[in-house]
């Protein structure tokens, strides 16, 4: 294996403010071997995984905190409620919205999309209305406005991309038009990894009125957010891909407009009063959280922001960009790797395609080296259609990957080539 | 290292995936059906020439894996001349094996499919090995021009 002598040359380039060897030992999942390997897991785009401060949280609170919330008089719906609340503030302070109300739990990014779509979408979006996409989005932010186009008799339109995988903004700018009723476009690429320029996209939106939703599943975990300073109007992001546990997801809006949303769900907790003529709603954040909520996962959300905030973002940002940088210079020096998006902006995500080996046999032999990649269309098909390909093999790196992983992943890229022949 | 892939990946399955057999177009075939795996986006168009019950002519043509290209191959070799019940028949034993549940006794009826067996001990795979079998399957019963795997 070559693989050390390689990182070793490279390392005296290279400096962290993380201690990543710590953060490794703060994960237990990384003690796993697959197939007698130690794991390299490369797959943190699908979901990430969880350190050890969130797993003993959610055992925390069924051991000594769990209750439902905001119902009980008791001792513990009232310590299970300001948990609750207190991750909702948490997340509020981590991403700086203006109030805790405009923070509201939903399962994940598809739940969150799929609200606006069906609530702010069938009020305010009607016959002839165009809602924007671009042509980089996830199937979770294109499915979405399809069944409100065809629910509301409104048309989508899709800005198109460069073969680097960038957005031509120019032509972007070009779609907006004065039928424009919402902007919905994901803020990194989960297929391609391209960061987009959101703060101009919601800049060139807003000088023409139009609100802006940005799909933040794969930037949150990655990159410092700031909803105020980046001005959009809806944010929306995943619990598991931010090291917090599956199943819970925040929805971010500004207040006026949510407060001017109808409800999504109907039910328990989301009403003030309700009698058989007519019903009052709950204010916000409420009025859309009908229902028991995942009580100990949101609390445990709130313990995954606590672990990342300590370590910082921008350290987080910057270790991984170097990740990503060695990763790129590393894959290119491989004969037949090409690489699928390859903007100036990335965030660490590496999609290639293998001369004549498809990435579903190079996962599986990846996989016999104890390394997880996604091999797929990375429910992005109309971006493998716009490259012309079936499928990417995806890496993409997170603040617990090292160098050394990187060594290992390219060296288990070469004897896939070699196994091919 | 990678000895135990090569279960998997035996030098069969590479000539069939290199080297893909009747990957043509069938002018006068008597039924086309497209199989899809919407999990991989695999694509087959299979073509079939039926007459009184036995397949004279079977080609395909569509982009996918290794394993999908190379089982989408084989069965065209296997079952060109073969009546439709002895297709369903292979298809049936083909299943059991990939998916865990056949015997020795089945794996002998495979004849030189039994290079795909190895697919058993990836679920993750069998989709792969049994798209170009699904989408026979649907050819013959003529009751779908489509075929996803899901």
């Amino acid at each position: 294996m070559t693989g050390a002598n390689t990182w070793s040359a490279h390392r005296s380039t290279t400096a962290t403010n993380l201690d990543v060897a710590k953060i490794r030992r703060d994960f237990p999942i990384l003690n796993e071997t697959i197939h007698g390997k130690p794991l390299v897991y490369l797959d943190n785009a699908a979901s990430t995984q969880k350190p050890k401060a969130v797993i003993d949280c959610i055992r925390h609170v069924y051991e000594h905190d769990y209750a439902n919330v905001h119902r009980g008089v008791h001792t513990l719906s009232q310590r299970a409620s300001e948990l609750f609340e207190g991750a909702r503030e948490k997340i509020r302070q981590f991403i700086n919205a203006r109030h805790a109300h405009e923070i509201i739990f939903v399962r994940g990014t598809t739940e969150a999309i799929n609200l606006v779509s069906q609530s702010y979408g069938r009020k305010n979006i009607g016959p002839g209305d165009e809602i924007l996409i671009t042509a980089m989005e996830h199937h979770s932010n294109i499915v979405p406005w399809q069944m409100l186009c065809e629910q509301a008799g409104a048309i989508l339109r899709v800005a198109p991309i460069s073969l680097k995988g960038e957005l031509l903004l120019d032509q972007f700018e070009k779609l907006l038009s004065a039928r424009t009723r919402l902007v919905s476009i994901t803020h990194v690429s989960n297929a391609l990894g391209t960061i987009n320029p959101v703060k101009r996209i919601v800049e060139l939106a807003h000088a023409q009125g139009i609100p802006v939703l940005l799909d933040g599943a794969q930037s949150i975990p990655h990159l410092s957010v700031d909803v105020q300073a980046l001005g959009c109007d809806f944010y929306a992001f995943s619990g598991h891909k931010l090291y917090g546990p599956s199943g819970i997801g925040v929805l971010y809006g500004k207040a006026e407009l949510l407060n001017a949303m109808p409800p999504y769900q109907g039910g328990g907790d989301m009403i003030r009063r309700v009698t058989f003529e007519k019903t009052e709603y709950n204010t916000l954040p409420y009025k859309f959280e009908a229902g028991t909520p995942n009580i100990a996962d949101t609390i445990a959300l709130g313990a995954a922001i606590d672990y990342l905030q300590a370590l910082g973002m921008e350290a987080i940002a910057d270790y991984e960009h170097q990740l990503l940088q060695y990763a790129t210079e590393r894959a290119l020096s491989i004969p037949g790797l090409r690489l699928v998006g390859d903007a100036e902006h990335k965030g660490a995500i590496l999609s290639f395609t293998l001369e004549h080996i498809h990435p579903h046999d190079v996962g599986t032999i990846l996989d016999h080296l104890g390394i997880a990649i996604r091999a797929g269309h990375h429910c992005a098909m109309p971006v493998m259609d716009f490259f012309g390909i079936p499928a990417t093999a995806r890496a993409s790196f997170s603040m617990y990957n090292t160098f050394q992983e990187i060594d290992v992943l390219m060296d288990g890229i070469r004897q896939v080539i070699e196994v091919f022949g | 290292m990678l000895d135990q892939i090569r279960d998997l990946y035996q030098e069969v399955v590479f000539d069939h995936n290199r080297n893909p057999r009747n990957f043509r177009v069938m002018e006068d075939a008597t039924r086309r059906v497209e199989g899809f795996n919407p999990l991989c986006g695999d694509k087959i168009t299979l073509y079939v020439k039926v007459r009184a019950g036995v397949i004279e002519d079977v080609s395909f043509q569509g982009s996918g894996c290794a394993i999908s290209t190379a089982s989408a191959s084989l069965l065209t070799e296997i079952v060109r001349g073969q009546t439709e019940e002895a297709a369903h028949h292979l298809f049936a034993v083909f299943h059991r094996i990939t998916t865990g549940h056949g015997d020795n006794a089945n794996l002998e009826e495979l004849g030189k499919l039994a290079v795909l067996a190895g697919v058993r001990a990836y679920p993750a795979r069998v989709k792969c090995a049994t798209l170009a079998w699904h989408s026979l399957e649907a050819a013959l019963k003529a009751d779908a021009d489509t075929v996803t795997t899901e």
